[in-house]
């Protein structure tokens, strides 16, 4: 008889709503800033304020994050015990611990955001301080800001999933793929919260809000590969899903999250973006990127 | 620096009296379950059924009976941290909180801890919870505050057969070893020890004499440290960043040109 895995004997963390919410809104606060940086730095100037829409989105997101994580934490006000050694006020940081690491990179997201955040209201003429423009490209320290932030971005969008596997609970730490799957689903959630948001604002050009749902149409089919890389790395874990859980994974991040978002982009596309077929599509791969962090971490807890 | 000290539970001679759990409540001041109302478990005598913010000893009953109950076996085991050489909790706790003694012993500082709960999923055991009157994650210290007094830790000094026993873990390997010879010779061949080398987590400072499969006790048969998935998986998520970012700049910037 094969001894059963090693995973089923360890305790739930409680890592409950709070924290699926903000799974998902951190991997849409990374990519909105990720995506923000590569419109800046190698799109049209006509799309600038389609990017200044993923600073203006990714800033906020981050400080509700920031608060959920606090909120979460059963003795919140000791949240500054993850950056100071409480008794020395020594930095407190271990690159081996992905919360820690983690905890300093949502800091820094955090601070670079704010920046991005203050240049993109400078930039509309908008803000009180118009020099503040500086920090956004291009210019050499806007550009600086932007790389430093979209890759921190990234880190943010994707730690997440490292950080589940770094335990020793069932399905989260029997793969190695749930920061690769995060960090795209991050990338797509986000492409489709700036199309729906600059659709509504009419902050982008059409051709600009037409790259971001091609994009998005190139993660949704990165993500279902990333989603079958896990199941099968899961093995016999993957059993677990069998169910209610597997259902939900089924229908709806795999068919209402990804595969019908796939096909209503691609009708989209065809007739020229801005139909009404790309905002469904952007809404669903919303609730779809929403419920695949739910599943992925509440399936674990109920076990 | 101290040498290693450790328990060696012998579940052999465990005769499942609780004295170790009630010791380890009164020493550390730990709150009754449930406000003290009782909940029984109902389908065994173990009431206290895990270990956890409030129960930093738990004594497992295994109660293995055939269907008509003419026969059976209770297999009885005084469970508890391990306090690993290569500890989990220790590994990913992000404040410090959690730290390793003069005496090699794991212990969680309830003055540090935030409340993160990380070290709750990464322990292989599932030993460490939070305990709800300090808002803390909470375990076994083998009564570091005693043994800084020279005393041994509240358990082992109730337990009435020495199936907890306390010392340097070398010394407890050596009369472990012994023990099982013993048990062996005896004709119970099913006797070994789980965790008393350095091949599972470097080694359990606290480790255990059972006479069934892991499973049985509910414990891990192969524990893992958390940080087995940090690499890989940190290299997948690098090459989803670069899918990520490839996909971006081919889709800005193809649009550039074609225009």
């Amino acid at each position: 008889m094969n001894p059963p895995p090693s995973t089923l004997f360890t305790a739930a963390p409680e890592w409950q709503w709070l924290i699926v919410l903000y799974f998902f809104l951190g991997g849409i606060a990374g990519g909105a800033y990720f995506l923000a940086v590569l419109i800046d730095l190698f799109g049209e100037v006509a799309d600038r304020p389609l990017a200044r829409l993923g600073y203006l989105v990714a800033f906020p997101l981050t400080v509700v994050c920031g608060l959920l994580l606090v909120v979460d934490l059963r003795r919140p006000a000791r949240f500054w015990h993850m950056m100071l050694q409480s008794e020395t006020l020594r930095p407190m940081f271990k690159a081996w611990s992905p919360m820690s690491l983690g905890s300093w990179a949502l800091l820094l997201f955090g601070g670079l955001a704010l920046l991005s955040f203050l240049a993109a209201l400078a930039d509309d003429g908008r803000g009180r301080w118009p020099r503040l423009a500086v920090l956004r490209p291009p210019g050499a320290l806007g550009t600086l800001v932007a790389l430093a932030g979209g890759l921190l971005g990234f880190f943010v969008a994707g730690y997440t999933g490292v950080l589940l596997s770094a335990t020793n609970r069932p399905i989260w730490a029997d793969t190695s793929v749930l920061g690769l799957v995060f960090l795209v689903s991050g990338a797509s959630t986000a492409a489709a919260a700036l199309a729906l948001l600059g659709r509504r604002r009419a902050a982008a050009s059409r051709a600009g809000l037409t790259a971001l749902e091609r994009f998005d149409s190139v993660m949704l089919v990165l993500e279902l590969v990333a989603l079958i890389a896990l199941v099968v790395s899961l093995g016999g874990m993957a059993r677990a899903w069998l169910g209610v859980w597997g259902a939900l994974l089924l229908i709806g991040v795999v068919g209402l999250g990804i595969i019908v978002p796939l096909v209503l982009y691609r009708r989209s596309l065809r007739t020229g973006g801005l139909s009404g077929a790309g905002a469904a599509a952007a809404a669903l791969v919303l609730v779809g990127g929403f419920l695949l962090r739910v599943v992925i971490i509440l399936s674990s807890e109920s076990i | 620096m101290a040498p290693a000290m450790g328990f060696f539970t012998d579940t052999t001679v465990c005769i499942g009296c609780k004295a170790c759990e009630v010791a380890c409540k009164e020493w550390n001041q730990l709150p009754a379950a449930n406000g003290g109302a009782s909940t029984l478990s109902g389908d065994s005598y173990d009431n206290t059924r895990r270990l956890d913010g409030i129960h930093w000893r738990h004594v497992r009953f295994v109660e293995q009976f055939t269907p008509d109950r003419r026969e059976g076996r209770w297999l009885l085991m005084s469970d508890v941290c391990k306090h690993c050489v290569r500890a989990g909790c220790l590994e990913v706790c992000p404040t410090g909180a959690i730290i390793r003694t003069e005496f090699d012993t794991v212990v969680i500082q309830s003055d540090v801890c935030n409340g993160c709960r990380d070290c709750i999923g990464a322990c292989p055991f599932g030993v460490i919870d939070i305990n709800p009157a300090s808002g803390t994650a909470q375990k076994c210290t083998l009564c570091y505050d005693r043994l800084r007094v020279g005393l041994e830790p509240a358990c082992a000094k109730a337990c009435p057969t020495d199936s907890i026993t306390f010392g340097p873990v070398a010394d407890l390997r050596r009369l472990a070893e012994a023990r099982v010879g013993k048990l062996h010779a005896q004709g119970e061949t099913r006797a070994y020890l789980y965790g008393a080398d350095d091949k599972m987590l470097g080694g359990l400072n606290s480790f255990f004499l059972l006479v069934d499969r892991p499973e049985v006790y509910k414990l891990p048969p192969d524990p893992q440290l958390p940080s087995r998935r940090v690499r890989p998986s940190a290299l997948l998520s690098v090459l989803g960043g670069v899918m990520v970012g490839l996909a971006g700049l081919v889709s800005f910037r193809t649009r550039g040109r074609r225009e």
